[in-house]
């Protein structure tokens, strides 16, 4: 199978790789695929808690190379966008920018699940605290 | 002496023609053209002549008594599906049960499906997480209704090499045909059917530096007289049991081929095993959780597989290819996006599975080419595990089982 120049792109320089530390205020991490399965992505946001835009996001992915370029893509997306803006990334929009074939598009579909996962997370983040200083 | 790239370290999918016998050939595409069931003519005479020598020098590699033994095919995949459907049309009187086991290669696998929609019924039996088959469970296996054991000689991923004379013995005590699929080791190791008590033996020439395009089937003729029935009718070509015209020239090579493995097979092999054990040192002493799939003592030479954790297999030949090729068992490298069922079968965790990477030398691989590969293996690995969320979960202690996984 030939990779698209982008894939290969993304894979030889993938763009926000690393962690961030998953109880500072603000980062959402979302985990997602199995190792069974052959992919885990994780990815995480930092939004920032004043302006709710995200500012940095970053991942780390177990999977193939096209799983590697579609978290990578997220990621770049991601940043500068409102919550509610990155919350409209669609899998769809992964695939056509890395001309993923039909047998990767499973790994856009992790790489959507895990933009969602990072972003409940950070949601229920923010209701506990929010709850949490209500009750007090 | 410099490195070519890309380097070609993937020989037990195909290997390259050997120039001397691409040099055998080249007359019976132009001058010697004929068709070797022209019996009236010298041209005709000329092209028996040709492929009767090319049987006779596959015959010595294999220890085949008799020549006419041999039955040429298309390739490896269509003597293993002559051999498992024609054994199984032809002896069904006696009996509908094959006792096989979980390692066999696609060709056998799939023969098998179609043999058990037309009633057949197939015992497939486990193998140890070495790889090898214990020769006891086939024993276990069989009953009064079994009329073909079939078991590959030397795994195509893994390389283990299986007790094939302890198999041959039992399939003789109890009456049954033994068929073995060959293909990886005819050429690469010591084959003999006499010696082995093989009955039928399915090999390829393009996996022993022979053209692509042509294979053979051994047909055992004495003690016992094994018969099968043909898959394609036509002009009653190679005893009858595979019609069609012979590819003289392809068969021209892999004689050739055949008769250079018999004179240089155990120097290959034990120059070939020490370049596989330098990469394979080179690897596992650099690489924590690199795990080595199967039994390291009973291997073909020129195979090596190893499992990363932690990285999938399809993303380290990604980083590899455009420099080295190599091949993977998982399941975004294969045509059935199912990681491999060859090293699930050993007990490995499906993940490993995903991760596993087999390298296979060749008669042209040098030692500089095993010297950049394994560094650059090294470094690939590395890599992507920096990027790898199992990675970090480990090195956090945190046991990968424990988690919950989503999967899709």
């Amino acid at each position: 199978m030939a990779y698209s120049d982008k894939v290969v792109d993304h894979y030889n320089n993938p763009r926000n790789v690393g962690s961030f530390t998953k109880d500072t205020p603000g980062v959402g991490t979302g985990l997602v695929g199995a190792p069974e399965c052959g992919d885990v992505m994780k990815l995480q946001i930092r939004v920032n808690l004043e302006t709710g835009v995200i500012e940095d996001a970053k991942f780390k992915t177990f999977g193939c190379g096209s799983a590697i370029a579609s978290s990578s893509l997220a990621t770049e997306w991601l940043k500068g966008k409102t919550i509610d803006e990155a919350a409209k990334i669609k899998n769809t929009d992964i695939v056509n920018e890395l001309k993923l074939p039909p047998v990767k598009i499973h790994c856009s579909v992790l790489a959507e699940d895990a933009i969602k996962a990072a972003l409940a997370d950070y949601k229920d983040k923010q209701a506990s605290v929010t709850t949490g200083a209500a009750s007090k | 002496m410099g490195l070519k790239f890309p380097i070609f370290m993937d020989a037990q999918s195909t290997t390259p023609s050997d120039p001397r016998v691409v040099e055998a050939m080249l007359p019976y595409f132009t001058e010697k053209f004929g068709h070797p069931a022209s019996r009236n003519h010298p041209f005709g005479w000329e092209a028996e002549g040709a492929v009767d020598a090319a049987r006779a020098k596959l015959a010595a590699l294999i220890g085949a008594r008799d020549p006419k033994e041999l039955v040429f095919t298309s390739g490896g995949t269509e003597a293993i599906n002559l051999a498992l459907k024609g054994v199984a049309e032809m002896y069904r009187e006696k009996g509908t049960h094959i006792v096989s086991t979980v390692i066999e290669q696609r060709a056998s696998l799939d023969s098998f499906k179609r043999l058990e929609r037309q009633g057949f019924s197939v015992t497939y039996v486990p193998v140890q997480p070495d790889g090898l088959v214990d020769v006891e469970e086939i024993r276990k296996a069989i009953t009064d209704k079994t009329i073909l054991i079939s078991v590959m000689f030397a795994n195509n991923e893994i390389g283990t090499i299986q007790d094939i004379p302890a198999i041959g013995r039992l399939a003789k005590e109890k009456g049954i045909i033994f068929h073995t699929d060959a293909t990886q080791a005819v050429g690469k190791i010591p084959v003999d059917v006499e010696a082995m008590g093989i009955d039928l033996l399915s090999c390829t020439a393009h996996l022993m530096y022979g053209p692509k395009g042509v294979g053979a089937l051994y047909v055992r003729r004495k003690g016992p007289r094994v018969r099968i029935a043909p898959m394609i009718d036509g002009g009653g070509h190679e005893r009858g049991m595979r019609s069609g015209t012979l590819p003289v020239p392809l068969i021209v090579g892999f004689g050739r081929a055949a008769e250079i493995a018999k004179a240089e097979m155990a120097a290959e092999g034990e120059r070939l095993g020490k370049l596989r054990d330098r990469l394979q040192d080179m690897i596992l002493s650099s690489v924590e959780e690199a795990f080595l799939n199967g039994r390291p003592d009973r291997r073909l030479p020129h195979n090596l597989n190893i499992s990363f954790a932690y990285v999938e297999g399809e993303s380290v030949l990604m980083g590899l290819n455009k420099e080295t090729a190599l091949s993977s068992g998982s399941a975004c490298t294969s045509s059935t996006l199912e990681p491999s069922y060859v090293i699930a079968a050993l007990g490995a965790s499906a993940e490993l599975a995903h991760s596993s990477i087999r390298f296979s030398l060749h008669r042209f691989t040098t030692a500089e080419e095993v010297e950049y590969v394994g560094q650059r293996t090294i470094e690939v690995i590395k890599r992507l595990r920096e990027m790898s969320p199992l990675y970090e979960l480990a090195k956090e202690g945190v046991d990968l089982k424990t988690i919950k996984w989503k999967a899709e």
